[in-house]
């Protein structure tokens, strides 16, 4: 225990020194290749001129290398892997792509992936709005908020346990410890297997992305609400416009920015789901999801590179252009103000 | 009769009460101004007009109808803000509309009355800009004709011109003069920390203090009669010099020693009861000039000189409790800090409160 505090604190303080002396050594070697003559007043300038270009790239260097290995290649690797074969040896062109719009579950899981974009961004960003505005108005609006808040604390394989037992279903004559089978059985009706009912199983595990979600979207649009001034409020009292005219005609034009940044990060939350299913379900009665399709090609009945890289790349075909507007959209409301 | 009146209105948030009971008749047509330091309870009262604020006690009629349930938007009345409260996400027409597209008005209505406005307030160029593109002023402008809009029986203005800049701010009092002018028959209620602006717009000036009335009156009567110690000091600028006295004499002049000795005679009637009661002797920077003969208020060393070119500003240190006593002296002055100068004054022109700070009655 010690020793393993002791080598932390000491890789700690190695790393920064080590840095330190990184931008240190290499400010030294740039002033010893492009030195300063006290005499030559030109060679001076164009010297100092030329420091000065090369230096932030000296210094953002290391991280610029590690971005590449991290991120640039693997990119670059799955690209070339998906036109080769399971193994990755031999070059199949174009094979894996055809295989991916006639395979069932692939497409399984493109209306899925639809149907969990469609519900789960539009249902978070209305609760929470909803929620921010409500609690805004009462005393205990702040135990609300922090209550409605929790769940994003919670990892998402803990999520799916706990709902998991919200939607435990017991065969024979056992007593039904499930929730939802318990509410249903106290009106009357029969217990489900909930999550394996197709189609509608879908919609059961979105609501565990919203329940952790809410709170999120409910967090942003609630300052954002706290930001709008409150005489325009007062100004369309006074126009004579009514609770609902003021909320949706004054209030959410007003914080509009703020809602597709809220509504776009979580597109894109969505788009890589893959705990969520592969710990209630694992894509069976049909709840297949991309990243989960892509993980089990990866991953089970002996890998197969070509195809889950193709899968791979759908998914970054997709996330990425939400991504840049929703970068543009973030940098927009930052810089509005 | 579109006046307003104010019955005994009283506003309380929890224990703390705001106002205490405020009496006031506005008449139809007629520019009021609310004035008074920070905390005063002008806005407040304003906002209870308007109706965006409850009314805790008492009765308000606007135009002849009890309103003290009656919501902000069937009261009749429009209001400015100050900080314009202009709908960002619209555009200078949109925000004009806004408030008749609520009320379900024709199209053909709300675009007569929507550039009749801008042309009044020179706003037609910009009708499809978005607030973010104006300036302050102009911004300003398009509240204004957002309330004109609303075709108001009463115009509430809540500090309009304080976000603005100097210049800009003279400019739109005078826009706000002319409006006035144009509507006669359209009472406005206009609250300011500013006497200026109370000064130049108002028919009467309403003076706050503490969440009471302390004078209603025009412009000038306020100058020149204040009822008492608070309102004397709050209008005029610099503040009225007051010296602390004794009365030595009643009758139908009074006379009275300031401190440091010297006798004043002026032309106000007291009660014989009043002899040997402590007061205050009110005097305006602007009612001193220098002494030339013999016959001179007060003498005092001058401790700072401000030359603003078309008037001099001499303080006199000692005379006055804390602060100096200031005396305004047209045009330019070969004075010198250290000076020692005396003072005379018009004895019509002086003022004497009691103890309490009521004025005694010329």
């Amino acid at each position: 225990m010690i020793s393993q505090v002791v080598s932390a604190v000491g890789v700690v303080i190695a790393g920064v020194f080590v840095c330190a002396l990184y931008y240190w050594l290499s400010d030294k070697i740039l002033q010893a290749v492009f030195p300063v003559p006290v005499d030559n007043v030109h060679a001076a300038s164009v010297n100092l001129n030329r420091r000065a270009m090369i230096r932030p790239w000296l210094f953002l260097g290391p991280a610029l290398v590690l971005l590449v290995v991290y991120l640039v290649y693997p990119v670059v690797a799955t690209f070339i892997l998906s036109f080769h074969d399971r193994s990755g040896g031999n070059f199949v062109g174009l094979s894996n792509y055809r295989w991916a719009i006639q395979d069932a579950q692939f497409r399984q899981s493109i209306f899925n992936n639809i149907l969990w974009l469609a519900v789960v961004p539009a249902a978070c960003t209305f609760f929470g709005l909803v929620i921010a505005v409500l609690t805004d108005r009462i005393w205990w609006g702040n135990l609300a908020k922090s209550l409605i808040f929790m769940p994003m604390a919670i990892s998402f394989v803990g999520a799916s346990v706990i709902w998991k037992f919200i939607y435990e279903y017991r065969g024979g004559t056992d007593t039904q410890i499930g929730l939802l089978n318990a509410v249903v059985q106290f009106f009357g009706g029969d217990p489900q297997v909930w999550i394996s009912i197709p189609f509608w199983n879908n919609f059961f595990l979105m609501a565990i992305l919203i329940w952790i979600q809410t709170g999120f979207a409910m967090v942003i649009l609630s300052a954002a609400l706290r930001g709008i001034p409150e005489e325009t409020v007062e100004a369309a009292v006074i126009d004579g416009a009514s609770g609902w005219q003021i909320f949706w005609k004054i209030m959410v034009p007003q914080i509009w920015g703020t809602i597709a940044v809220v509504w776009t990060t979580i597109t894109i939350l969505v788009l890589k789901v893959f705990d969520i299913v592969l710990t209630m379900t694992n894509g069976q009665w049909n709840t297949m999801v991309l990243a989960n399709l892509m993980f089990d090609w990866m991953f089970r009945g002996g890998g197969d590179s070509g195809r889950s890289a193709v899968i791979a790349l759908v998914i970054m075909a997709a996330v990425t252009p939400i991504m840049i507007w929703n970068i543009r959209q973030a940098n927009k409301e930052m810089g509005g103000h | 009769m579109a006046g307003v009146v104010l019955k005994d209105i009283r506003k309380a948030y929890g224990q703390v009460k705001v106002l205490h009971g405020i009496d006031l008749d506005i008449r139809q047509g007629e520019f009021v101004v609310f004035v008074g330091p920070s905390g005063c309870g002008k806005s407040t009262l304003l906002r209870m007009i308007s109706g965006l604020e409850s009314i805790t006690g008492g009765e308000m009629f606007i135009d002849g109808q009890l309103v003290n349930e009656v919501p902000p938007s069937r009261r009749g009345i429009a209001m400015v803000f100050q900080s314009y409260a202009l709908y960002p996400h619209m555009t200078v027409y949109d925000n004009m509309a806004f408030g008749m597209r609520i009320a379900k008005e024709s199209k053909q209505e709300i675009d007569r009355r929507v550039r009749s406005a801008a042309e009044i307030l020179q706003l037609t160029p910009y009708l499809d800009r978005l607030p973010k593109a104006l300036s302050g002023g102009q911004r300003q402008r398009v509240a204004i004709g957002r309330a004109i809009c609303r075709n108001p029986k009463v115009f509430l203005f809540d500090e309009p011109l304080s976000n603005l800049d100097a210049a800009l701010r003279v400019a739109t009092r005078i826009e706000i003069a002319k409006l006035n002018e144009a509507m006669p028959d359209t009472t406005m209620i206009y609250v300011t920390h500013d006497q200026v602006e109370a000064m130049t717009l108002a028919d009467r000036i309403v003076v706050l203090s503490a969440g009471r009335i302390e004078q209603v009156g025009a412009p000038l009567e306020l100058y020149e009669r204040p009822h008492n110690l608070f309102v004397a000091r709050f209008i005029g600028s610099p503040a009225m010099n007051i010296i602390p006295a004794t009365i030595t004499e009643t009758g139908e002049t009074t006379t009275v020693s300031l401190r440091g000795g010297k006798s004043v005679r002026l032309p106000i009637a007291t009660a014989a009861t009043e002899k040997g009661k402590a007061a205050s002797f009110g005097v305006r920077p602007e009612d001193l000039s220098i002494a030339t003969g013999d016959e001179y208020l007060f003498e005092g060393q001058v401790s700072i000189v401000e030359a603003l070119g078309e008037v001099t500003l001499l303080y006199i240190e000692g005379l006055a409790d804390q602060e100096p006593i200031i005396a305004k002296i047209p045009g330019i002055l070969d004075a010198k800090k250290g000076h020692a100068m005396r003072f005379a004054a018009d004895p019509a022109k002086l003022h004497l409160f009691d103890a309490e700070g009521k004025t005694y009655r010329k």
